[in-house]
Order: structure tokens, then C-alpha cells, then sequence
């Protein structure tokens, strides 16, 4: 299936996008300081069920921060963080080196935060088409392998909200395109928030409801098309990066190259 | 016949030696080595502070090595010096300090030798006392802190998104480490205790697919060691810390080729 735009029918929405009602996690006016240096100043930010919410910026932008801080692991210097009662919440954190000196399978991975029965931990492996690793010492994986495990893991809690922190990093151009129509699908399925965190422009944006795009501070926000072709958007990331965007919605005209680019099979105007 | 010093040292030693076994997994998995080396230094100053306060030894050693951890758990989160520096000066400092105080305050009566290497024939009914209150209560710590320890030892942000309390139970954990070195004083020494904490969960690496195999394998090749050591103690007179740790050791020895041959190694 594709990577589709698609707004849940019995979600009302504003003009921007954004879904009426309460959020699942919100920060209001956050800012974050650290060692003397602004990291993150006044940003506000909501994550409603049922929706796709990307956070694009440069390196550096403080996105890994903003995220660090909805999730309650650091404390923000101004600025409050709203989580809805009872929230559940899946991390996928950046790609890191799983430590071999710890023996540790992967159903065992999965079963770290929570206990579940082999067939519950079979049925999510399966969900991410990873059910037959596991068995496999979680060392020995490798990088697509590593990442479907560890979506697999954020959703054997059944979390309201899944934080992704760049989930397609260690995947080839393929993968990456699988990795998100999974991602499409699993909140298709689940009804969960989803928060973004990608530098990969072009397709993380087709399956997003909800493009927030930061540099220390929110620099645009909207709906993909809108932001793709915002001026602070074409200043952060050139001029070109959103005609990739636009390119990417009639994919089954074109294909890509193993460097990412597309080849079009028809003019753009 | 076994003779009642025989016995008491054989008890205390596999008190110690299941109590040290899932510790030294995680002082492996969370690189703590050094850690564990610091605490052990500051004992000889708990040694002087029970003679100084004419209270039990080893109630002085729990006291400055959880009042060191204590120190450790309060400057976590400084990043000026690495923490291995700062662990190498605590410790260096707290060695130096407890070989002065213990030297003029013991004189002539205390047993210097016998804290720095251990002296496991000399304990004593009140030691396996101590030593099996902490067997049930370092030990049960460690059933309930298992799962979120593990969690940490993983991904520290991950557990901390699911809900894990990370400065809590490191917090917790440090402290039951102080704990634990602070009773295995008496049998291996003060320079020999890290030793009894990351040989044998090293060893256990090699055979072990799950957290808990390695945990109980440490304990097989610790126990295993202890018994063998106490034999070798005996056999040939010579003292019972170092033998301890010498067939410790042979053990690792001979798990290193399997250790090599793992998959993702």
C-alpha cells in the first residue's frame, strides 16, 4: 500500500490541521536552556490521537530535545508539558549501539518494560514483520532488523502515543519507504498519536497529517503541502526540498534512484 | 570433621559469593568496575572509623562506603572531569587516608594484610551473621530492582520514557553495591574484591543467552571458585583471598575461547 495523505474522517480539524479536542501530549511556551545555550525557546506543540505529527529541522535544531522533553525525561527551563491522564508512551530513540555484553533475545527485549505472554510478543513482532527474529540475540541484528524490533517494543505497552526519533536512520532508501508505510498503518490500526522526528524530508512528509518544522524555535507548521512550501521552510532546507515533497505524492509515476533522487516520468511545472 | 573455622569460612564464602554474582552482571553491562574499585578503597577508612568510634567494623566500612556513594550518586551529573577521573582520585584519596588513620589509630593489633587481601579463615560467627542479613537483604533488593535495572542497563532514556525511575535506581543500586563490598571486605580484601564482582559474570558471558543465565552462571563459577580456593587454601597453607581468585580467574581463562566464538562478539 502507499504512503497516503489521509485525514481520519471523525476527526474535525482547523484550518492548519490541527484536531479538535484534547491532546495526548502538549507543551506550552517551552523553553530549554542548557549549559548557557538556548536550545529551545518558546515552542508550543500538541500531538492529538490518531495523527502523524513530523518535526523537521536542521541539525541542531533541538528537536531530539523537544521530544526528550514531552516524553518527561529532561525538564523544561520555561514552559509547561501537558500528558493526557494515564497516557501510555512507545519510544523509539535514535539509533544506538545495542551493548553485547549483555545477553538478551529479542522477546526479551520486548518484555524489558512490560510483562506480556509469548504469543502477545509473537503478534506485535508480527505486526512490524519481525516475528521471525525472535529468538535472535538482539547484538546480531541488523540496522532495519534493529528498528522494526524496537517499534515492535514501543508498541507492546499499547501506547497512546509513539515518539519515533529518526526510525529510518539505519535503513536503506526502501526500507525506509516499508518503514513508514508501517508507521501509516500502525496508527491506521492503533489510533495512536504518533511524533515524527525525521531530517528525511521528502517521504517522511506524505504520510504526515501534521508538519512542525523548528530551529530553536517553530519556524512554520501546517499541513505538509503548506509547510513544503513556506518560506522559512525553503530557507531552512533550500529551495528544492519542497519540490521532493510535492514530487513524492504521484510516486507510481516515477522512481527513485539508489541516491534518493527521483526521476520523474512526467514535467513539473 | 570439619573444624568450625573451616565451616564458617565455607558458609560466608558462598554467602558472598551468590551475592556478589548478580551485582558484578550489572557492574559489567554498566561499566562500573572502577566504581566498585572506589568503594572497596574507602573500606580501610571504615576500618579506622569502627576503631575511632569503638564500634563494629564492618558497620564503619557500610558507613563511609554508602557515604561515598552517596558523594558518587550527588555528582552525576557534573561533566568537567569524566567520571572514571573522579572515581580513581575518591578512591586513591579514601586508600590513602584509611592506610594513615588505620595504621595510627590500630597500632600494632590491627591486620592490615588481612583487609587489604582478606582473611576468610577468620571469620567470625558474627561476620556470617552479617553476612547472610545481607545475603536476604541486598538479595531481595536485587529481585525487585532486576527488571528496571535491566531496563536501564539497555537504554537509559527508553526506560525513563516508560515510566523507570533512572535516578532512583541507580541511586538504589549504588548503594546496595557499597552494601555488598562492605561485607566482602573481610574475605577478599580490599584490592581483590572487584575481582569476585566482574570475573565470574565475565566468565558466565560466554555460555549465557538470557540476563538471568549470566546472573546464575556468575553464581555457579563464583561458588565453584570459593570452594576450590578454600581446598587450594588448605592444600597448600597460602592465604585464601588470592587462591580464591586465582582459580576465579582460570575459570574466565578457560570460558575465553567460547567467549570469542559468540555470535556478535
Amino acid at each position: 500500500m502507499s504512503v497516503s495523505h489521509i485525514h481520519s474522517p471523525e476527526t474535525e480539524r482547523t484550518a492548519q490541521g490541527k484536531p479538535v479536542g484534547a491532546a495526548l501530549v502538549s507543551g506550552h511556551g517551552l523553553g530549554l536552556t542548557f549549559g548557557g545555550r538556548q536550545i529551545l525557546e518558546n515552542v508550543d506543540i500538541a500531538v492529538h490521537a490518531g495523527e502523524i505529527v513530523t518535526l523537521i529541522g536542521p541539525n541542531g535544531a533541538g528537536k531530539t530535545s523537544l521530544a526528550r522533553l514531552l516524553l518527561g525525561i529532561i525538564k523544561p527551563t520555561s514552559g509547561e508539558v501537558i500528558r493526557a491522564p494515564g497516557l501510555r508512551v512507545g519510544y523509539v530513540p535514535q539509533r544506538f549501539p545495542v551493548d553485547p555484553t549483555i545477553p538478551l533475545d529479542v522477546g526479551r527485549f520486548l518484555t524489558l518494560g512490560v510483562r506480556a505472554r509469548r504469543t502477545a510478543v509473537k503478534s506485535v513482532l508480527q505486526e512490524v514483520g519481525a516475528v521471525h527474529l525472535i529468538d535472535q540475540q538482539i547484538a546480531t541484528l541488523s540496522g532495519g532488523e534493529f528498528q522494526r524490533v524496537c517499534l515492535a517494543r514501543a508498541l507492546i505497552g499499547m501506547p497512546g502515543l509513539l515518539v519515533l526519533d529518526e526510525p529510518a536512520q539505519a535503513v536503506d532508501y526502501a526500507g525506509e519507504i516499508h518503514l513508514y508505510e508501517l508507521i501509516a498503518e500502525i496508527r491506521k490500526r492503533r489510533r495512536c498519536g504518533i511524533l515524527l522526528i525525521s531530517h528525511n524530508l521528502h517521504v517522511v512528509l506524505g504520510a504526515s497529517d501534521r508538519v512542525i518544522c523548528i530551529s530553536g524555535h517553530v519556524c512554520c507548521e501546517g499541513v505538509p503541502e503548506s509547510v513544503a512550501s513556506h518560506p522559512e521552510y525553503a530557507r531552512l532546507f533550500g529551495r528544492d526540498a519542497g519540490k521532493a515533497v510535492a514530487v513524492y505524492r504521484h510516486h507510481h509515476d516515477h522512481e527513485h534512484t539508489l541516491s534518493g533522487e527521483v526521476k520523474c516520468g512526467h514535467d513539473h511545472d | 570433621m570439619i573444624d568450625d573455622f573451616l565451616l564458617r569460612a565455607g558458609l560466608a564464602g558462598l554467602g558472598i559469593a551468590i551475592l556478589t554474582a548478580p551485582l558484578g552482571c550489572f557492574v559489567v553491562w554498566q561499566r562500573l568496575a572502577m566504581f566498585g574499585n572506589s568503594v572497596a578503597h574507602c573500606g580501610l577508612l571504615g576500618v579506622a572509623l569502627g576503631i575511632l568510634l569503638s564500634i563494629d567494623l564492618t558497620v564503619g566500612v557500610i558507613i563511609v562506603s554508602v557515604a561515598l556513594a552517596a558523594l558518587l550518586i550527588a555528582m552525576q551529573g557534573q561533566k568537567a572531569l569524566p567520571q572514571d577521573t573522579l572515581l580513581g582520585i575518591l578512591a586513591h584519596a579514601a586508600l590513602a587516608a584509611g592506610l594513615l588513620a588505620a595504621t595510627m589509630l590500630g597500632g600494632a593489633r590491627l591486620d592490615l594484610m588481612g583487609y587489604l587481601f582478606g582473611d576468610i579463615l577468620a571469620v567470625s560467627t558474627a561476620d556470617l551473621v552479617w553476612i547472610f542479613l545481607g545475603l536476604i537483604g541486598v538479595g531481595g533488593a536485587m529481585l525487585w530492582l532486576w527488571r528496571p535495572l535491566l531496563a536501564i542497563s539497555v537504554h537509559e532514556e527508553m526506560a525513563a520514557a516508560e515510566g523507570v525511575r533512572v535516578m532512583a535506581v541507580r541511586a538504589a543500586f549504588m548503594l546496595l553495591m557499597a552494601f555488598t563490598v562492605a561485607l566482602s571486605i573481610k574475605m577478599v580484601g580490599i584490592l581483590l574484591i572487584v575481582a569476585l564482582l566482574i570475573i565470574p559474570a565475565a566468565a558466565a558471558r560466554a555460555f549465557a543467552a538470557t540476563p538471568e543465565q549470566m546472573a546464575i552462571g556468575a553464581a555457579g563459577v563464583s561458588v565453584l571458585s570459593v570452594i576450590a580456593g578454600l581446598g587450594m587454601s588448605l592444600q597448600f597453607d597460602a592465604p585464601a583471598g588470592p587462591s580464591i581468585v586465582l582459580v576465579m580467574s582460570a575459570l574466565f581463562a578457560a570460558a575465553v575461547p567460547w567467549l570469542l566464538l559468540r555470535k556478535g562478539a
